[in-house]
């Protein structure tokens, strides 16, 4: 009864993803079997569309794009989030409520308040259509969500970890780089799966600041995808694939640290 | 002591403080008087108009028809994530084995990119023309962002109910509870604050959403899925009235800061009953 029940919870989960399996599917079927009514598998499976999708459309270079964006929108907010929360988490700093405060709102900006004066910026620096636009407008939701959640875990820490550091004559930064941050570190790891998600993902800001191929990223090189007579829903389907296999492993390998930053991001403080 | 330990809060902390003055703060505030001139850099205008942009949406159909559009996006897509988010926990909690699979299976719509997950309905209402249809397009578009949301509200949810003791459940088993009392008396009040946090942080994403509409229908048909994002959108970068556009995303941006400080006011309730 119990072990009936769990299998038809799994199998509810299963159709509630076919959407998914489906895409993967046509991403695998010739284009001549794709508008055949009533047909659900490729008669002769082919790796055609992807083929064609790696070699002649922009999709690989926006995938590097948006690697290096993400990667470095992950590193930069991962790196001054850390150290800002544990001054937010431990230490003396006047305004520290105000200042939480303010971060915490700073993550629920809609990005269309921030875009115009962004891309005004972006101008004035000569930063169109390169990674760093991108990285700069990414890092204005990243850094407010490590902060915020890094700073949580880390006020969570035992405070006595710290004070035998300092029995044992570390310093501030000693602990914190001998103690607290390997403690924190799932923690850590959490925010930064989350930036890397958002980035990844992101669409309004990078599809605004790029204008090439130098600098689109994937899900915007997804949106522009050529289709000049008619939709090539093959390639499409193969394309979108691409685009989504990064969270899809993150999800299927990473879900313990991704969930722990997920139900800390909306429970705790 | 506390005067370094001070001195060294605001060397940790000015680093990020510095890029988010730059990248947020800034802005924020730029928006606001942007909202207030005429600005076309296109053709290097630049004049202070005061309020009359807003005076203008004020009367403003193009305008009015969206926040209508959000609204009701908003409503009936939140509604269905929380009602669906909830079933699904429930089923969820039943489960006794598989657990680890069943939250990854349940997180793939949830983490994919909304552009993908705007191309994957694309193909699927490809035999229909739901999309170009001016009854049809909006709620095929809930129906996708339902698809992506729901399993976040279903994780929220699960994750109270595994924290829940088993004792509580035995408990009502000895007084004889049923399932729907079970339900209606203990499960859905211990539940109330992760739905209402829920609620609100859906809310929030709702009214912010863009990537969905602009690819799956532009906002069209006859403007039907034109949310305020995107208004504001074609507003800024589409005609380029980079003032006017402003005076949208402000407009935006106060509703869903008034959504917000909610919500920290609920979580905060949250807190203190915990």
């Amino acid at each position: 009864m119990k072990r009936g029940t769990s299998l038809l919870v799994l199998l509810a989960l299963l159709l509630y993803a076919s959407p998914v399996a489906w895409q993967v599917l046509t991403s695998i079927t010739p284009a001549e079997e794709l508008m055949e009514p009533g047909r659900w598998l490729p008669s002769r499976p082919t790796l055609a569309n992807y083929q064609a999708v790696v070699t002649r459309s922009p999709l690989p270079r926006s995938l590097l794009n948006s690697a290096i964006v993400a990667i470095a929108t992950t590193a930069l907010a991962t790196a001054l989030g850390s150290l800002g929360a544990y001054a937010l988490a431990r230490l003396p700093v006047p305004g520290r409520r105000g200042i939480m405060l303010a971060i915490v709102m700073s993550t629920a900006f809609p990005a269309i308040a921030t875009v115009a004066p962004l891309y005004l910026i972006v101008r004035a620096l000569d930063l169109r259509d390169t990674w760093w636009a991108v990285i700069l407008a990414h890092t204005s939701f990243a850094l407010p969500l490590v902060l915020w959640l890094v700073a949580g875990f880390m006020r969570a820490l035992p405070r006595e970890l710290e004070e035998a550091a300092f029995v044992d004559g570390a310093g501030r930064l000693g602990a914190l780089r001998h103690v607290v941050l390997p403690a924190a570190a799932p923690g850590v790891a959490s925010a930064a799966l989350l930036a890397f998600l958002f980035s990844w993902n992101e669409f309004l800001f990078a599809y605004t600041f790029t204008a090439t191929e130098a600098s689109r990223t994937a899900p915007v090189a997804l949106a522009l995808f050529p289709g000049v007579f008619e939709v090539p829903w093959g390639d499409l389907a193969a394309a979108a694939v691409l685009v989504g296999l990064p969270p899809i492993l993150v999800v299927a390998l990473l879900q313990r640290p991704l969930v722990r930053g997920l139900l800390a991001g909306s429970l705790k403080e | 002591m506390s005067g370094r330990d001070t001195r060294l809060g605001w060397i940790l902390l000015s680093p990020a403080l510095a890029v988010l003055a730059l990248v947020t703060l800034y802005p924020v505030l730029s928006v606001l008087w942007l909202s207030l001139q005429r600005r076309v850099p296109v053709f290097d205008i630049a004049r202070f108009v005061g309020l009359a942009h807003y005076a203008f949406l004020a009367r403003d159909p193009g305008f009015w028809n969206a926040a209508g559009v959000t609204a009701l996006f908003t409503a009936v897509s939140v509604a269905l994530e929380v009602a669906l988010g909830l079933a699904a926990a429930l089923a969820l909690s039943r489960l006794v084995r598989w657990r680890v699979a069943a939250v990854a299976l349940l997180l793939v719509p949830w983490c994919l990119p909304g552009v993908v997950t705007a191309r994957l309905f694309e193909w699927l209402y490809s035999p229909t023309a739901w999309l170009a249809d001016p009854a049809r397009a909006l709620p095929a578009l809930i129906a996708a962002d339902v698809w992506r949301t729901t399993p976040f509200v279903a994780l929220l949810a699960y994750a109270r109910l595994a924290s829940i003791p088993v004792g509580v459940w035995e408990a009502a088993a000895v007084d004889g509870a049923g399932a729907l009392a079970t339900l209606r008396v203990i499960t859905l009040p211990l539940l109330a604050p992760v739905l209402l946090v829920a609620t609100l942080f859906r809310t929030l994403d709702a009214l912010r959403a863009f990537d969905l509409m602009f690819v799956l229908t532009g906002g069209g048909p006859a403007a039907t899925t034109e949310t305020l994002t995107l208004y504001a959108y074609r507003n800024l970068f589409q005609t380029l009235q980079l003032g006017f556009g402003a005076a949208v995303a402000v407009l935006i941006f106060a509703l869903v800061t008034a959504v917000a400080a909610a919500h920290l006011l609920a979580v905060e309730r949250t807190e203190e009953r915990a």
